[in-house]
């Protein structure tokens, strides 16, 4: 068997009779036993990826092994050997905690023993045993995320928790500092397309530079610096009101070649900050938008998804 | 923070034949279908109200107005509405799975190694059952407004058993509108084109000879009459010609159709 847990080859996928087109020759390698991070904004193809390999949507083209399983020819089989949550928690609201564990463990073709002992175990992990015999629609939002857990901490830990006993977990998130934080390896998809990917360090040194950002008395004074410290910056200078912002590659040294400009030109400084870049400062220079403003997340919430490997 | 011990060979039960995996994931499903039945009573108490109000209102307001044969409108009326009464019970068929797509959890379903079919079985089975508990109660009703079924206790379980089982064969139908409508709302609305003709334009509620001439042929020989007359037949002990075997010919046929297309629709829903 192949090393990789996910092998996803020149995947294709077009909507509307081909018009729109979700994914676009899109391959991927996710490692066994590592958790691989799909980034991307709204639109950009990062569900219909986990549809794909999901077996839940066929792809128009190209081939995905999952586990050693083909999606489209064995989807049984894959559907056996992987988990998926949501973004979403999909609980029967009609059905107690301990029933709607107990129907996704018998739908899982689980052995009937193990799935009560199981489920029992689950609920009492989630810290919600004293509400498996209540109905899951008298839940809180919260109790019922943790049936189907995508509580950031929550989700965390458990992923921590599969990987450490060998699960491989993909992930499709929106936001970096769980990816960051989670991810060895990273794609960005945009307009279904992998515009980047390598791990966050590799992403982040790609973009390869600190911002040095430094607050003015006056909007004189800065409009004045930023013609002072253009040479030391990277890209054109970014002046905003008081604050001049410059990318460099060597913070410290250019912080102390600025510093001294600015005191010789007698400009008045109120502050001064390096920042390092963020994977959001990543996700911007590559794609153009931010991640994900408030309020593209309140209209999709936290697209969270993983997906458990052979165990 | 809770951690997860995750056993590296989860204990799958053993091997057994694709058949008896349907068969036991259909009852999971319409386990859950059950369980909704008795954990939201007042679904099921409203789904009572609309027969029992027909019951009332066309006995009592239609039944001095109406000619039919034999005298007695509600011993004419009581098993057209029973037959009425079963077929729109597909309507929450169709509102179920609307609602089960919309939440998300056909998806979920999807993603599971279970059969394809068990989804649609499941909820066509659930929703059988919550037929039998209303076709009781009408009885019920209806005995209590002077309906007196003269066929025999026999021929009368006879005939709730032939429009359980055309019921179910149409619900399938149902079952693809739910898979098709993007909301339960838009779900039930798009049952009513296909379920008000067929229940009104029969002979549910009229003898089909009342209607004009243009009417009366689609009336005549439209499935949901053939099953009122056979069930009116059974029930009263009054002849009924091969409406038995008519109405158990058109269920066979609609869910040969049906639950393949219904089947498909679902593979291709996500």
């Amino acid at each position: 068997m192949s090393d990789f847990a996910v092998e996803a080859l020149n995947i294709y996928r077009t909507f509307q009779d081909g018009e729109v087109h979700a994914l676009d020759d899109v391959t991927l390698h996710v490692a066994r036993g590592e958790v691989f991070g799909l980034l991307g904004p709204n639109g950009s193809g990062k569900t219909t990826m986990v549809r794909i390999l999901s077996t839940i949507l066929a792809p128009t083209s190209g081939s995905a092994v999952v586990n050693g399983y083909n999606v489209v020819e064995q989807p049984d089989e894959v559907r056996r050997s992987i988990g998926l949550a949501g973004q979403f928690a999909t609980v029967d609201e009609n059905l107690t905690g301990l029933e709607n564990l107990r129907m996704i463990g018998k739908l899982n073709h689980l052995e009937n023993a193990f799935v009560k002992r199981r489920s029992s175990e689950l609920l009492e992990q989630f810290g919600l045993s004293d509400a498996a015999g209540r109905t899951a629609k008298t839940y809180s939002g919260g109790m019922r995320r943790r049936l189907d857990p995508q509580s950031r901490q929550d989700l965390w830990a458990i992923i921590e928790g599969l990987v450490e006993s060998g699960t491989t977990v993909l992930l499709t998130t929106q936001y970096l500092e769980e990816a960051d934080r989670l991810a060895k390896q990273l794609v960005v998809l945009d307009h279904g397309k992998i515009i980047a990917q390598g791990t966050s360090q590799e992403l982040k040194s790609r973009l390869g530079n600190t911002v040095l950002s430094v607050s003015f008395a006056s909007t004189s004074n800065a409009q004045h610096a930023s013609m002072l410290l253009s040479d030391l910056s990277l890209k054109p200078a970014n002046l905003e009101g008081t604050v001049v912002e410059i990318t460099v590659d060597q913070g410290p040294q250019a912080a102390a070649d600025a510093l001294r400009r600015i005191d010789a030109a007698g400009l008045e400084l109120t502050g001064l900050v390096l920042r390092e870049p963020s994977l959001d400062d990543v996700f911007l220079s590559l794609t153009g938008h931010k991640t994900e403003d408030e309020t593209a997340a309140s209209t999709e919430p936290t697209s969270k998804r993983r997906r458990k490997g052979r165990r | 923070m809770s951690t997860v011990d995750q056993t590296h060979a989860l204990p799958v039960q053993a091997q057994k034949s694709t058949l008896r995996w349907a068969i036991s994931d259909i009852l999971t499903i319409a386990r859950r279908g059950l369980l909704a039945l008795v954990r939201i009573p007042t679904a099921l108490v409203f789904s009572m109200i609309q027969p029992v109000m027909f019951v009332l209102l066309f006995r009592y307001v239609f039944g001095n107005v109406i000619q039919v044969p034999g005298g007695q409108y509600v011993n004419f009326l009581l098993p057209g509405i029973l037959v009425q009464t079963t077929i729109f019970g597909g309507i929450g068929t169709a509102i179920g799975l609307a609602e089960d797509l919309q939440r998300g959890l056909i998806e979920r379903f999807r993603a599971l190694p279970m059969a394809r079919i068990a989804v649609l079985a499941g909820r066509t089975v659930s929703d059988l059952a919550r037929n039998i508990m209303v076709l009781i109660l009408i009885t019920l009703v209806g005995l209590a407004v002077g309906f007196r079924p003269h066929g025999g206790i026999g021929a009368y379980l006879q005939a709730c058993l032939l429009m359980l089982v055309f019921a179910y064969c149409l619900s399938w139908g149902f079952a693809y509108i739910g898979l098709s409508a993007p909301n339960s709302e838009t779900a039930q609305a798009m049952t009513f084109p296909l379920i008000f003709p067929l229940t009104f334009a029969s002979s549910i509620f009229v003898p089909v000879d009342k209607l004009p001439g243009w009417l009366q042929f689609f009336a005549t020989n439209q499935p949901v009459s053939q099953t009122a007359e056979a069930v009116r037949g059974l029930m009263l002990g009054t002849p009924h010609g091969q409406s038995t075997w008519i109405t158990l010919a058109w269920s066979l046929g609609a869910i040969l159709v049906l639950a393949p297309l219904s089947t498909a629709r679902y593979r291709r829903v996500a």
